[in-house]
């Protein structure tokens, strides 16, 4: 029982170093052995996944701190820790990446090239998407941020489609953009805190900062602008990982060339970590910058369902050979649709508002994953992924349409899915504050049940596509991969409750901070 | 005389160095074998690297009737030489640069440089300065051309020639303008004098700037870093890798010792420097930073020859160096040299998988990478690290190289300076990667067969590899070090 307690003792840290620990085995592995290899991958994600359910089991749902913290010197004279715990904020980060992981290393199945590769970068990738979301510590958290991306790169330019270079540098230079800015503000909150620390906990209490007036160029900052301008370049840095509107245009790439498996983590897990790192790192240690910014965040948040649904639209209306009739660029632009809700969900400090956005980032999680690995899943069998270039399949694979009828509902924010639920909390809580905002958001659910649909109908219906009259109903592995989720989605859009009651203590209280601002 | 035994003691590494280059000689001519010569010269540097650890324990002191100054800073660059030389002498067996018949000759040749290296950054008398910087650059000049057929070979070391006599000239001017107002050869006694006595700001500012030639010149800092390209690419790949690194790393010791003892004095504060009133060559140092940096980088994305892409990109890196130099902190001085350190290992290890290459392919083209990850994992693995090392990417050493010069620059809040260094960052990246991209993401021809590696080959590259990989996950103990090599000031 003292190994149990041990491993209880440091469940996070598990967690996180099991994948470090399968990568280890994978690397002695011959790589002509692609079924140990896979196994041995899928064991070890397993076992974190098994972890991150102990985690919930033991979880104290009515503390709103940290809990299962760790904390250790790593360089004392930077004064850095190795610092981890885990709130109601991260603990629904960290189930979603633990279970979508596991999931996709099923879908990896069809990667015939490069086997043992792969799966040391998809271990990798996993162990430094669930740092990013324990670390406590800030420099922590960025050494974890920047960890993932160097797998994703590879991930996306090795085993991607047609144009994988492009879109794996365009994402690598993309990201690492932000990602330097995000440096600078740490080590500007290093400097200017007292005593100089990266804790993220102790940044945030009030005071810490000692913020001094700035003149660069003779352009003079005074401390309520420069604190603006820091929140400014944090908010940039975690922008273009969310994306936010303008910082947007290496997703569509990145996700299209992406391999199945690499979308699904890119869509499910990736950009939830630009929404995490505001509400982790920007909200409670800058409130009042916060608070100065929301109006503007609920207006970006307003453009990216608006101006996703409408490029979501767009691959159905417009030719292949203008950029559209691509149903997988079409989930991604959805994707962009979602965060929006995410956004405006953070924007308007309410209760609802705020809960909805988390829960809405989980929800999207499941069902985009499930979209992409659908998606997948015909992409195996016919090589294409052109909307207008099926037709009927609904007579002949009737499974599989069922599964993407019941994805395509969930996204689109069907009553009784879980999406809706959080969705409605969103507005609800955003519609006492900005009023306008909401009711113009609403349009993007309009234009989303339209395009979703649309896909549908020329997917699914009318006279089946004489080529597929052989098409493959969806196999067991693949059913493996889908069915928990359609399970999540269906559950939690009935009962969200368990999910809710886990994030709900920590949420209010980042709430009270924010409202005291 | 207990003195005279002292001096020697104190002076030992270089002495041992000259000896093992008289052994090196003798051993070549009797065995009349490579394997033979290689061992002497490494045993040689093994031993004085061994004398300059034994050293620590005297105290700090000036010697040889204060020519030469004995501490911390000087210390710490002379074992950083020794292993410079150390690796070089790895890489270049069996380099096919390198003859069979002239391995005497280069490893005579490289020695001499680290004596002169050595000494340099111990001389606090001008003429000692002078002296030995001239070794380092006379000999250089012919290591440059030590490829004797080969025409880009002979370019360089005409180039590097020519280039490096104009700014020694240049340099010596400035210095000998120094005597002149100050009547002093010894840095301490100049200090003195300039700060008390007040000179016309115009003579000041034109010997800071005619000194800087000179010391501008052997850090490849922009402007006085054209030959930089052509002598990098056209020496033997080794003598390149050395090139990049240690004469860089005796500039930017002997720059710090002087512009921080000469130009600058104490500001009362611990461990804080001011310039001499009217002379404020930091601001102007800032500058041809944020040049250096991005002129390097900028130039550094059109490269299609590995060789030459990694000189530009050591001239960037150059840039981000000074970052640490004018902030006039201990904090920025300590970041230079950890950055020196990480620099070490990562810059040598990519010029050394580009030699193992080229020993192949027999030119370094970036075309002759293609699909290298999937015939020799283990050589293009390092090779990505190295590079990703180079763009600054945890957890690479490379990244905690920058974080600390970042954090000299936030520290003194000289933002404008930061802004320009990390959109650098993010420019490197992409001709970073484009390695890599060739390596990994292009799949390799079929007749394409892995490269062949000795054992000694596989064995260095490990020994760069492992820490450019620890440094970047544990590098208390090496900052400590660092920190307590930078005691060079000592009050005569």
């Amino acid at each position: 029982m003292t190994y149990l307690g041990f491993i209880r003792e440091h469940l996070l840290t598990w967690i996180v170093f099991l994948p470090v620990v399968g990568m280890a085995v994978v690397l002695f592995l011959p790589k002509e052995k692609a079924g140990l290899i896979r196994w041995t991958s899928a064991f070890f994600t397993l076992l974190s996944f098994l972890a991150s359910l102990e985690l919930c089991w033991a979880f104290d749902r009515s503390e709103a701190g940290l809990q299962f913290v760790e904390k250790m010197a790593w360089i004392p004279t930077f004064n850095i820790h190795y610092y981890v715990g885990c709130d109601g904020l991260s603990i629904t980060m960290i189930l979603l990446t633990t279970l979508l992981s596991f999931l996709c290393i099923f879908a990896s199945w069809s990667i015939k090239e490069g086997v043992k590769g792969y799966f040391l970068m998809f271990l990798l990738l996993e162990a430094g998407m669930l740092g990013v979301f324990v670390s406590l510590d800030f420099f922590l958290f960025y050494v974890f941020w920047e960890l993932m991306l160097l797998p994703m790169y590879f991930l996306i330019g090795i085993w991607g489609g047609p144009k994988k270079e492009y879109a794996a540098i365009k994402f690598f230079l993309y990201t690492l953009f932000g990602s330097v800015l995000m440096l600078v503000v740490m080590l500007a909150f290093y400097f200017y805190s007292e005593p100089h620390t990266f804790d993220l906990l102790e940044l945030a209490r009030p005071q810490i900062l000692k913020i001094k007036d700035l003149n660069i160029f003779g352009i003079a900052l005074t401390i309520v602008e420069f604190r603006r301008v820091l929140f400014i370049l944090l908010f940039i840095g975690f922008a273009i990982k969310v994306p936010i509107f303008p910082f947007h245009t290496w997703l569509p790439l990145a996700h299209v060339e992406a391999p199945t498996p690499v979308s699904v983590i890119l869509a499910g897990v990736l950009l939830k970590m630009g929404a995490y790192g505001l509400l982790r790192i920007s909200f409670p240690i800058l409130p009042q910058e916060t608070y100065w910014f929301s109006y503007a965040l609920a207006l970006l948040g307003l453009v990216n369902i608006i101006y996703g649904a409408f490029c979501a639209m767009a691959q159905i209306t417009l030719p292949q050979d203008r950029g559209g009739n691509d149903w997988k660029k079409l989930i991604a632009y959805s994707s962009i649709n979602h965060m929006g809700y995410v956004l405006l969900g953070m924007a308007v400090f309410t209760t609802e508002g705020i809960n909805g956005a988390v829960f809405q980032m989980f929800n999207h999680g499941l069902t985009t994953a499930m979209l992409f690995l659908l998606v997948g899943v015909v992409y195996d069998r016919v090589h294409h992924r052109k909307l207008d270039g099926f037709g009927g399949l609904g007579v002949q694979v009737p499974i599989y349409t069922g599964l993407v009828a019941l994805a395509s509902f969930a996204s689109l924010g069907l009553p009784g899915l879980s999406s809706f639920i959080s969705e409605a909390l969103v507005f609800l809580g955003s519609f006492k504050v900005y009023p306008s905002i909401t009711i113009l958001a609403t349009l993007g659910i309009v234009i989303n049940a339209a395009f979703f649909l649309w896909a549908l109908q020329k997917i699914f219906l009318g006279p089946l596509n004489a080529q597929y009259k052989n098409l493959a109903e969806v196999n067991f592995r693949e059913l493996f991969t889908l069915v928990p989720l359609s399970v999540l989605i269906l559950f939690f859009g009935v009962y969200p409750m368990p999910v809710l009651n886990l994030m709900k203590a920590t949420l209010d209280r980042l709430l009270t901070l924010l409202q005291a601002a | 005389m207990e003195s005279l035994s002292l001096n020697l003691a104190l002076y030992s590494p270089e002495i041992i160095l000259s000896i093992t280059l008289g052994f090196v000689l003798i051993v070549q001519m009797i065995s009349q074998s490579r394997l033979f010569t290689f061992l002497t010269a490494l045993v040689g540097l093994m031993v004085s690297a061994g004398a300059t650890l034994a050293i620590k324990s005297f105290s700090p002191q000036f010697f040889f009737a204060n020519q030469l100054s004995h501490d911390p800073f000087s210390l710490f660059f002379k074992l950083f030489f020794i292993i410079a030389t150390f690796f070089t002498f790895l890489f270049s067996y069996r380099s096919y640069e390198i003859d069979e018949e002239r391995g005497a000759e280069f490893y005579l040749l490289t020695l001499a440089v680290t004596i002169g290296m050595c000494t340099l950054v111990a001389s606090i008398n001008l003429l000692t300065l002078y002296l030995s910087l001239e070794l380092v650059s006379i000999v250089s000049y012919a290591l440059a051309g030590f490829r004797k057929e080969h025409p880009a070979s002979n370019e360089a070391a005409i180039k590097y020639l020519l280039y490096g006599a104009f700014a020694s000239g240049t340099m010596l001017w400035g210095l000998s303008l120094l005597y002149g107002f100050t009547g002093s050869l010894n840095i301490y006694s100049i200090n003195a004098t300039l700060s008390t006595a007040s000179l016309n700001p115009l003579a000041l500012y034109s010997m800071v700037l005619m000194v800087l030639f000179g010391f501008g010149f052997k850090i490849t800092s922009v402007p006085f870093h054209m030959w930089a390209p052509d002598v990098y690419h056209g020496a033997p790949t080794p003598t390149a890798a050395f090139f990049t690194v240690a004469p860089k790393a005796a500039g930017f010791a002997i720059f710090i010792r002087f512009f921080y003892s000469v130009f600058a004095n104490n500001s009362g504060l611990p461990d804080q420097w001011i310039t001499l009133p009217h002379v404020d060559w930091a601001f102007l140092m800032a500058i041809l930073s944020a040049v250096t940096m991005t002129l390097g980088n900028l130039s550094a994305l059109w490269q299609k020859n590995a060789k030459r892409m990694l000189a530009y990109s050591s001239i960037a890196h150059a840039g981000y160096m000074l970052m640490g130099f004018i902030v006039l902190s201990k904090e920025g001085l300590v970041s230079i040299l950890f950055y020196l350190v990480v620099y070490f290992f990562m810059n040598f290890g990519a010029f050394f998988v580009v030699g193992l290459l080229a020993n192949k392919t027999k030119n370094e083209d970036i075309s002759g990478f293609k699909g290298l990850g999937w015939t020799s994992p283990l050589v293009a693995f390092s090779m990505a690290v190295f590079l990703f090392s180079l763009t600054g990417i945890p957890p690479f050493a490379g990244f905690i190289g920058k974080v600390y010069l970042f954090s000299a620059l936030v520290q003194k809040e000289i933002y404008w300076l930061l802004v320009v260094a990390i959109l650098n960052t993010v420019i490197s990246l992409y001709y970073y990667t484009y390695i890599v991209r060739e390596m990994f993401l292009v799949k390799p021809v079929n007749s394409d067969k892995a490269l062949v590696l000795s054992p000694l080959h596989v064995f260095t590259l490990i020994l760069l590899v492992i820490p450019t990989f620890i440094f970047g996950l544990y590098w208390e103990p090496l900052f400590k070090y660092v920190s307590n090599s930078l005691q060079f000031i000592v009050i005569p």
